[in-house]
């Protein structure tokens, strides 16, 4: 499994031709308490750069954007209960939906984790 | 930490929500040195201050304090600002962001015999919380003990050794003091409350969500210098004898308003879902635009989104069904009367 980052604070493990997403925990500690994520529905088609979720946190809502283009298969219903799972593990049980990708070279323009740690450093 | 009105202020500690809540149940400590700390003093300074705000010295006692608004000739809102009798004086608290214009104002309006200092050399503190009096009360001795002051009344103490003026006033709708002390013993004095137990320091997020909760409006957003105090549903700032004398500034708008009414008003509206609506979102009654939010976020006390907005008076009943639009989404909400969660204060006479 590799994780690739985004400028905008996704990160999107990809397996074969299946990906999680989720926001990074340099983005969860910027947005603070997170009070509420809209996720997006199973089955709905995301282009690379679309707003595809939105977490709300108690400073301010934010939108997430798909990483790459595919198709949302699976949502992550745990955070209509618990959107603070973003807070405390958003790599892992904060992740926000999974998605099959329809061009994975779209993965090329995206970062590493060395190149994500050294983004953040900067910012 | 961000820049706010040119201060570097902390937005938050450990945690919005966990500050805030501490706060609600304990004592939440904040640093709100950037306010302006004004002294007006001269003879005849009662008299001068009343033609410039709408207040009512007369009722106010010395160690008297009470909420009023600096307007401006058409009856917007420059500023909301708290006025205290002094022995010599009164002593005002303005807001940080607008304080250079408010202190121009005032200098202007006021005649020329009448001083007008700024206190720069005071920090202010809150301390403000059910449990702010226990936390506070060891560290004051004073000509009188620290449970003489009852809601909106305050008095000179010495805090940890150090000269401090103290009122039982805030902005959370909690039990709690305002206190000024001198700024080169801030810091001190800032350590010597938070080493209680029950206090910890609050950053300016959780200031917000507690007030927006207490349905304190907030000024550059819950009221401008375009909006006068009726539609604002601010007229306990306005004291009655004024509303029937005028002789302030904007009586010539404000009074008929108040004779008559206003065409929007502040309302609370308490939000259906998790979704926050924010400042500038707009308010609609069905298909028709009918208002805008000027604040709004998730209530950690209620734990559902609250919102403060300017709607049609038609449509400013509590119980009326809105709906908000948030980026496209349509969000269910309903007027509710404020404060969303009940102030606490220790008036004079309750238990």
């Amino acid at each position: 499994m590799t994780r690739y980052f985004t400028k905008d604070h996704e990160w999107i493990a990809v397996e074969g031709d299946e990906a999680t997403v989720g926001i990074t925990d340099y983005a969860q500690s910027q947005l603070g308490d997170i009070t509420f994520v809209e996720v997006p529905g199973e089955g709905s088609e995301v282009s690379m750069g679309d707003s595809a979720s939105v977490v709300d946190s108690v400073k301010a809502a934010s939108d997430v954007y798909a990483p790459v283009s595919g198709k949302v298969t699976v949502a992550n219903a745990a955070l209509e209960d618990q959107p603070e799972l973003v807070n405390t593990d958003p790599e892992g049980d904060g992740w926000l939906w999974k998605m099959t990708l329809s061009d994975p070279a779209e993965l090329d323009g995206l970062m590493d984790e060395a190149s994500y740690q050294a983004f953040i450093a900067e910012l | 930490m961000v820049d706010f009105a040119g201060y570097w202020m902390p937005v938050q500690f450990e945690g919005i929500i966990a500050e805030h809540l501490w706060t609600r149940e304990s004592a939440g400590f904040f640093d709100v040195s950037h306010m302006g700390q004004l002294y007006v003093t001269g003879e005849g300074a009662e008299a001068a201050l009343e033609a410039v705000l709408p207040i009512d010295l007369s009722t106010l006692p010395i160690g008297g304090v009470r909420y009023s608004l600096l307007l401006n000739d058409q009856g917007g809102i420059l500023d909301d600002l708290m006025v205290s009798r002094w022995g010599q004086g009164f002593y005002l608290v303005v807001n940080g962001a607008t304080k250079w214009d408010d202190i121009a104002t005032l200098r202007e309006l006021l005649p020329d015999v009448i001083t007008l200092n700024h206190l720069e050399d005071s920090a202010l503190f809150a301390l403000q919380g059910p449990k702010a009096y226990e936390a506070l009360e060891p560290l004051v001795a004073g000509e009188y003990p620290l449970s003489a002051l009852t809601f909106m009344r305050g008095g000179r103490f010495k805090l940890g050794g150090v000269e401090a003026w103290i009122s039982r006033s805030g902005y959370t709708g909690e039990d709690g003091f305002e206190i000024s002390v001198p700024a080169e013993n801030a810091a001190e004095l800032a350590d010597l409350i938070c080493a209680q137990p029950q206090v910890k320091p609050i950053g300016l997020g959780a200031r917000d969500s507690l007030r927006l909760e207490a349905g304190l409006p907030l000024y550059g957003h819950d009221m401008t210098d375009t909006v006068d105090p009726v539609s604002a549903d601010l007229l306990f700032g306005i004291n009655k004898r004024r509303r029937s004398e005028g002789g302030f500034p904007g009586a010539d708008v404000i009074l008929p308003l108040i004779a008559n009414g206003t065409s929007t008003r502040r309302v609370g509206l308490a939000i259906e879902g998790r979704m926050a609506a924010r400042e500038g979102a707009k308010v609609l009654s069905g298909e028709t635009e009918v208002g805008t939010i000027t604040s709004g976020g998730f209530s950690p006390s209620l734990e559902r989104p609250i919102a403060m907005a300017y709607v049609a008076a038609d449509c400013a009943t509590a119980g009326t069904q809105l709906t908000i639009d948030v980026r496209g989404r349509k969000l269910a909400a309903t007027v509710v009367p404020m404060p969303f969660v009940p102030h606490r204060y220790h008036r004079k006479g309750a238990a």
